[in-house]
């Protein structure tokens, strides 16, 4: 097999462009990482492993600032993400198994609008809104703003799971004298779960990400993980910066491995 | 693909059918108070003058659109010129978007037709590694960039140890740097969908026409690409449409001088120097041309499912 | 007892329309109390569709259906006493057996326990019960069959519709499951409705056979009318094996029907009501019904040239052509060899048959 004389399907150099994008990828991470636990005080020297900069994040100066930011922006992601993935799976119902109609080319633009409409006019526009019906930007502006954001993120894999599930599983449960309340939540309820659960993560660390929403909506004094970062980045890059960021890379890491095991622990298909 | 209709099943099934307006209601709800108003009242407000902390009196005027494009408007004393300031960073999001949906497509097709050659056991881990990055932060790739790419960083140190170079590349603060960032924060939306269209590609296709003489290169030219296209050009959009509006990449690697109009638009709606209907007006600009691209798009894909 | 409780399901004038598309063209029906009723018909004949607007899956656009004497054309599928084995089986691949098995009964609002205890019940009929707490992907193809069957008579329906569930096996289980079907039916006394686009399927297992095409009903009988009585050209063809000629009819006495062949041939055939004198029409004769012979045996005597002599293990199948004429293919059985001869290729034979083996067909 590896030897073949000639192969259709190969060819050479993007094998090479590959790697080198993968390390493109990948380098600006690694560097960062391995830099949070530089000793040094400075950014180009090394000075050999410590802790130190964790500590500052945890007890430094601006560790106050950084403890309510990661707060906030938890909290939110929970709520915002818990919401639209609620909202997103009673739209894919309804989108998927409500038969033909009207209005689903217009509810399919509607809940894809987030993703079509570039992220700053979504900004500006939301900013406007809540300066127009006098709603005091805050937690609250931020909250509503990502709960709209992440519907289509929470909505697209679980209509896609939704999808390839065959209705007779559906059926069988109503032949079998179940109510549709109940075919809904005994039978396809659990069949989408690997798909609720990717869209809960996707959502959540879409809320947990956003930067350029929540900087218009944040109001005064009110920050996130995000723009807290951003407004010590202005200054210039810190190592304390580089420590959180490793952090919220954990993070990341951790819940998109938790969305690979629950798509891989699938055995229905 | 009659078959494909006939063996798919039923595209939609009802079962929900008498509930499906209470299931899409708080979606409704949600996505008309959020972000259908709120884009119609920035219309609105893209017409009215401004006031000078921030916000607007309502009053109709033009000059939003007018400022944007005219010096000393349209309808001043003077006979109206073009004004270049603002058109001109237009122009530069249109030209760093393109060069970075470039760049993107030169690493990012090879990347994806690589991936999908792989065995078919290994490619999820390759798709995996692929995405992974963009679950970070992309703020905090902006900066792990910056920080790389800075005149001191690990790039320049590792360069100038090998000798490569004498004196630090400067790559920070220029377009290349913008372009670099663009490239790296939408990356995986060029690789995904060429990778899913390279997945379903027919290889006996290549077979046959390396059967009637054909070079690889005429292969790739002649065959592959006009199969895989819609992939390709979903890629292609999907890199374009957020790197015209991105704010990040440019505001943290590209400087002042490299001013794009995310950034422009953000000045805007920030502190009293203000000014909401022109930032209202240069937002519509942006959503107008980003929704006429993907018309464009919507009819190509279109054509080409009907043609496959 | 009037004739009518006889009756289990009674389809009346029952329409089904996609839009433009006619999907059942006004089908009336009457299947009985403890029958093994089947539907058949190539795939697209709208036999999947009737089946489903008697469990309840789709809307009846014109007519009405009656179980039992109770009209439920309107009634959800949950609300009908009616059971379904689906095609894929469907069982929820969340649940265990044992509580796919149940879930009809706890639906039903039997407690978990109770339902738990007459889905085991249910898995010792079918022979599965070591295999309750498995999940159904961890079944081969023939046990899901059986499971899928045991949950739809759990809930003891009144009738069972079983939607092609033995298409996805392999035959010899499938010829295995066949028997096992009809030894159900007879024990639980439940009437089945069974569709199936497999003909040899329908006349192994059926008291009595629906035939259809494009949305209509070709023939309604038991599997031996169906099979020897054939009345259109479809059923002819749809059903088994069959020489199929276009004749025309020269006089028609008594039952019978003087006609001819292409080549001048001459052939008596079982006459039908509605084919009269000079029309062109189709005539049927099996293969089994013919043999040969190097002298006319029988009244029916046809001469002919063999082309080639075909094994096929159980039979051996001759196509001869007639002089001039169109071409039979006769049918020998190898365990009939001593009584009938197989001629070489190439030799001069007598293609013969009973009077009465040939029958003219409505298109």
């Amino acid at each position: 097999m590896a030897s073949k004389k000639f192969d259709i399907q190969a060819f050479p150099g993007f094998k090479p462009i590959t790697l080198l994008c993968l390390i493109v990828l990948y380098a600006p991470l690694v560097i960062v990482t391995v830099y949070s636990f530089n000793a040094s005080a400075s950014l180009t020297n090394w000075e050999g492993i410590s802790l130190r900069w964790y500590a500052d994040v945890f007890s430094g100066p601006e560790s106050e600032k950084f403890k309510i930011a990661a707060r906030n922006s938890f909290i939110i992601a929970i709520i915002a993400a818990t919401t639209s993935t609620a909202i997103a799976t009673l739209a894919a119902t309804a989108m998927v198994r409500g038969g033909a109609f009207k209005l689903r080319t217009v509810s399919f633009g509607l809940i894809s609008m987030p993703l079509m409409v570039p992220e700053i006019v979504t900004a500006v526009a939301t900013l406007i809104f809540f300066n127009a019906i006098g709603f005091d930007r805050g937690l609250l502006t931020i909250l509503l703003a990502h709960i709209a954001f992440c519907i289509p993120f929470a909505y697209l894999p679980i209509q896609a799971r939704m999808q390839g599930i065959e209705d007779t599983y559906e059926q069988a449960a109503l032949d079998l004298y179940a109510t549709k309340r109940q075919a809904f939540t005994k039978i396809l309820m659990p069949l989408m779960m690997p798909g609720i659960i990717s869209g809960f993560l996707l959502a959540f660390i879409v809320s947990l990400d956003d930067f350029i929403i929540t900087n218009f909506v944040k109001g005064a004094g009110v920050e996130t993980l995000p723009t807290a970062i951003f407004g010590s980045v202005k200054q210039g890059i810190k190592p304390n910066i580089m420590a959180i960021s490793t952090m919220l890379l954990g993070v990341s890491v951790v819940m998109v491995t938790l969305s690979y095991l629950v798509s891989k622990s699938d055995k229905t298909k | 693909m009659a078959a494909g209709a006939a063996s798919g099943g039923s595209a939609t099934t009802d079962t929900y059918k008498e509930a499906r307006t209470w299931l899409l209601m708080p979606a409704w709800v949600t996505l008309s108070f959020l972000i259908l108003a709120p884009v119609l009242l920035m219309l609105v407000y893209s017409f009215l003058t401004k006031e000078f902390r921030g916000g607007v009196v309502w009053e109709f005027s033009l000059s939003a659109y007018d400022q944007f494009f005219f010096d000393r408007g349209l309808f001043g004393d003077e006979p109206a010129k073009i004004e270049w300031t603002y058109i001109t960073i237009f122009w530069r999001s249109i030209w760093q978007a393109g060069a970075a949906t470039l760049l993107s497509f030169l690493i990012g097709f090879p990347t994806a037709y690589f991936i999908a050659t792989q065995p078919e056991r290994v490619r999820p881990m390759w798709v995996f590694l692929i995405t992974i990055p963009y679950w970070v932060n992309l703020l905090i790739r902006t900066v792990s960039m910056k920080f790389l790419l800075r005149d001191q960083g690990p790039l320049n140190d590792f360069l100038i140890s090998t000798g490569l170079i004498d004196s630090p590349l400067h790559i920070v603060n220029t377009n290349f740097a913008v372009q670099l960032g663009l490239f790296y924060s939408y990356l995986p939306f060029m690789v995904l969908p060429i990778y899913a269209a390279v997945e379903r590609y027919n290889f006996t296709l290549s077979e046959a026409a390396a059967d009637l003489y054909a070079t690889k290169m005429t292969i790739l030219r002649r065959v592959l690409l006009p199969a895989v296209k819609p992939g390709v050009i979903a890629g292609c959009i999907l890199v374009f449409v957020p790197s015209m509006g991105s704010f990040l990449a440019p505001d943290l690697l590209g400087g002042a001088k490299n001013f794009m109009i995310g950034s422009l638009i953000e000045e805007q709606f920030k502190g009293n120097a203000g000014n909401w209907p022109f930032g209202a007006a240069a937002s519509m600009i942006l959503l107008t041309m980003v929704l006429i691209i993907l018309l464009i798009f919507a009819r190509q894909q279109a054509k080409a499912e009907k043609e496959t | 007892m009037s004739d009518t409780s006889q009756i289990a399901i009674d389809v009346r004038d029952a329409v089904k329309r996609y839009g433009d598309f006619t999907a059942l063209k006004r089908i009336s029906l009457s299947i009985m109390d403890n029958e093994f009723f089947t539907l058949l018909g190539p795939s697209g004949c709208g036999k999947t569709t009737l089946l489903r607007m008697i469990a309840g899956f789709e809307d009846v656009t014109e007519g009405a259906i009656f179980l039992y004497g109770d009209e439920i054309e309107n009634l959800p599928p949950n609300k009908r006493p009616v059971n379904t084995v689906f095609q894929n089986y469907a069982l929820f691949p969340h649940m265990t057996i044992l509580d796919n098995v149940g879930f009809g009964l706890e639906m039903r609002g039997a407690s978990k326990s109770e339902a738990r205890r007459k889905a085991g019940e249910m898995l010792e009929l079918v022979q599965l019960s070591q295999f309750s707490a498995r999940k159904p992907s961890q079944l081969s193809g023939g046990q899901q069959q059986r499971v899928a069957l045991a949950r739809a008579l759990a809930p003891k329906p009144k009738v069972l519709l079983l939607d092609e569930p033995l298409s996805a096996l392999d035959l010899k289980l499938r010829k295995a499951m066949q028997l096992e079907l009809k030894h159900l039916q007879r024990e639980t006394g439940i009437t089945f409705i069974f569709v199936t686009h497999d003909q040899e399927e329908a006349l192994t297992m059926s008291d009595r056979i629906a035939v259809m095409s494009a949305g209509e009903m070709q023939q309604l009988g038991t599997p031996n009318d169906i099979y020897e009585r054939p009345h259109n050209k479809f059923v002819a063809d749809f059903i088994g094996e069959t020489n199929l000629l276009e004749v025309s009819v020269d006089a028609v006495h008594e039952g019978r029907a003087t006609c001819h062949l292409g080549g001048g041939h001459e052939l008596t055939c079982n006459a039908v009501t509605g084919i009269g004198v000079g029309s062109k029409v189709h005539m049927s004769v099996r293969p089994e019904r013919l043999f040969t012979s190097d002298a006319p045996v029988e009244a029916e005597s046809l001469k002919g040239k063999v082309v080639e002599n075909v094994f096929i293990g159980t039979d051996i199948s001759t196509i001869v052509n007639l002089d001039d004429g169109p071409q039979f293919t006769i049918r020998t059985s190898n365990s009939d060899r001593g009584n009938k001869r197989i001629f070489d290729q190439g030799a001069e034979v007598f293609v013969n048959m009973e009077l009465g083996a040939a029958r003219l067909l409505v298109d």
